[in-house]
């Protein structure tokens, strides 16, 4: 694979971040990337947890240019943290927070960095260089690592800016982190790859969003999920603005769709991917629940087993998805989604495994057996959360949430806890299929009626 | 710091109860006890649905770059005291 440019911009003077309202030149970001590269501490592999988004984004180039690798974890829980230690024993991290660190050597994002007046250059990186490790949940407990090259997420952030429409004189606002692969992709990799500029903020509150889109040229384009675009629709003493509406970790109800439209008077696009494959396919949700692969993307049936190869996929990637072809029976550039297979979580957007979950959950030392349950349904409507049904004496309830919380993602902590003496497993050591059922049937029943009330 | 009105906090302690369909009562919220993480658990996804019944019922925007921002969660107490300086109805 041949050399491919760190940036899209052609000019030193573009803009290249929005930054406290104040634009961040393309010169003044290659600078910046050049003096970070020369200061960090020995080591591949790079825990990178830098919130602001511009201050990411030129830490993550900056290993890119130095050949380093950025590990991209599902969370930053002590556990996990210990897990890419395990991984990659020379892993540091850059914060750029006073206490944003973790149990790591830390390389600190420095508060002032010197003007450099180097010549314009835009490095070009091989095709073939690993430049980041995205994670799953793997079964077994231990995060699966997923490699990502250069080539290959250049190809694929085209790919999604051009079906998109996202070019020079965008700018890109995002509600996710970067630190994730839809926000590493169309927050920060999307606008380097355009030629777009990026807001280095990352809102939070429906009134946030409003004010950090206002900080921006127009066109605008909001990166969110249907969680976020949900509680920013819901209040409606607020207009936000923009110009191009993009969602994308779990699907948007066409109603929520529609509703965002109106409301924005732009049209909205959805993305559909996973960590493992990167964006896929997009759709336009308000005129159709059929989506639509990125050039030279197929997705392929067989069995029981739905791939997606060709674009930017070095080899096929099987998905975890329940989807239906469209168009071809099996293989096709068309098709629908409906959901996930029995044991993936998504809750708000964030994926595991109850496998993972129930792996972490055994791993506490003082639990005896204790199996996570599914709620029936997540919508940006009302979040489900996990249920846990535990056998843990001399535990209080507290405890093991603090116990959990060491180990997974806090949106999986598990609503309710419930502790019992003992889980009725069979010969084979599995749970009653009907158990479960019922289970989860009084759960919802519960959660319905509120017990508070 | 002022003492939080108690009946304000009993009302703020309800709709926290009920925007987040919460398995508690609001009186078993401590009132000075985190909302967020540790204490009462609640997490991000929990803080926006706070903000959003927060709107609605006293009409006023919460914002992350409130310098307090940390503070307002810091416990039901905090969060009344926020919203008694704040609200608009």
């Amino acid at each position: 694979m041949p050399f491919l440019p760190l940036i899209a911009h052609r000019h030193p003077d573009a803009v290249m971040a929005w930054r406290g309202g104040m634009p961040v030149s393309v010169r003044r970001f290659l600078g910046e990337v050049e003096y970070i590269a020369g200061q960090l501490p020995l080591g591949q592999n790079v825990l990178n947890l830098c919130g602001d988004r511009y201050r990411f984004t030129v830490a993550l180039a900056a290993c890119i240019v130095s050949g380093r690798v950025s590990l991209l974890p599902s969370t930053h829980t002590p556990e996990m943290v210990r897990q890419m230690q395990r991984i990659a024993p020379d892993v540091f991290c850059i914060v750029d927070k006073k206490d944003g660190g973790v149990d790591l050597t830390t390389f600190r994002y420095p508060e002032s960095i010197p003007p450099l007046t180097a010549n314009f250059v835009v490095p070009g990186i091989a095709g073939e260089q690993i430049v980041a490790q995205v994670f799953t949940s793997g079964s077994s407990g231990v995060p699966v690592p997923h490699v990502k090259r250069w080539g290959n997420l250049v190809r694929n952030a085209r790919a999604g800016a051009a079906r998109l429409g996202i070019g020079a004189g965008h700018a890109v606002l995002g509600t996710v982190p970067p630190q994730h692969m839809y926000g590493l992709e169309a927050t920060v990799l999307m606008p380097l790859q355009s030629g777009a500029a990026l807001h280095a903020g990352r809102p939070f509150y429906p009134a946030d969003i409003c004010t950090a889109l206002e900080e921006l040229p127009r066109p605008r384009v909001l990166v969110t999920t249907p969680y976020h675009l949900r509680v920013l629709l819901a209040d409606q003493t607020l207009s936000p603005v923009a110009d191009r509406l993009l969602s994308a970790t779990a699907p948007l109800p066409q109603d929520l769709a529609r509703e965002a439209e109106a409301r924005f008077g732009v049209s909205l696009h959805e993305i559909y991917g996973c960590t493992e494959t990167g964006q896929l396919a997009s759709r336009h949700t308000a005129a159709g629940a059929e989506w639509q692969t990125l050039p030279d993307v197929r997705v392929r049936r067989e069995g029981q087993i739905i791939w997606a190869e060709g674009g930017h996929l070095d080899k096929p990637i099987r998905l975890t998805d329940v989807i239906e072809l469209t168009g071809n029976d099996t293989a096709s550039d068309t098709f629908l989604l409906y959901g996930r297979h029995a044991d993936q979580v998504n809750i708000a957007g964030k994926r595991t495994s109850l496998a993972y979950l129930n792996h972490q959950l055994h791993t506490i030392p003082g639990v005896q057996d204790g199996v996570f349950l599914l709620p029936r349904e997540d919508s940006p409507e009302r979040v489900g959360r996990l249920a846990a049904l535990v056998v843990a004496p001399g535990f209080t309830p507290a405890a093991l949430v603090r116990a959990l919380r060491e180990r997974i993602d806090p949106v999986f902590l598990p609503r309710p806890l419930l502790f019992v003496d003992a889980l009725p497993r069979n010969a084979t050591g599995k749970l009653p299929g009907q158990f479960t059922q019922d289970l989860q049937a009084s759960l919802e029943a519960r959660s319905s009626t509120g017990m508070a009330a | 710091m002022p003492e939080a009105n108690p009946e304000l906090q009993n009302e703020v302690a309800s709709l926290v109860v009920s925007a987040l369909n919460l398995e508690i009562s609001p009186q078993e919220i401590q009132p000075d006890a985190p909302l967020y993480g540790e204490g009462l658990g609640l997490d991000s996804i929990d803080i926006l649905e706070v903000a959003l019944v927060v709107s609605r019922h006293f009409g006023f925007q919460l914002r992350a770059d409130n310098a307090d921002n940390v503070h307002i969660f810091s416990s039901l107490a905090n969060l009344t005291r926020h919203i008694a300086a704040n609200r608009t109805k």
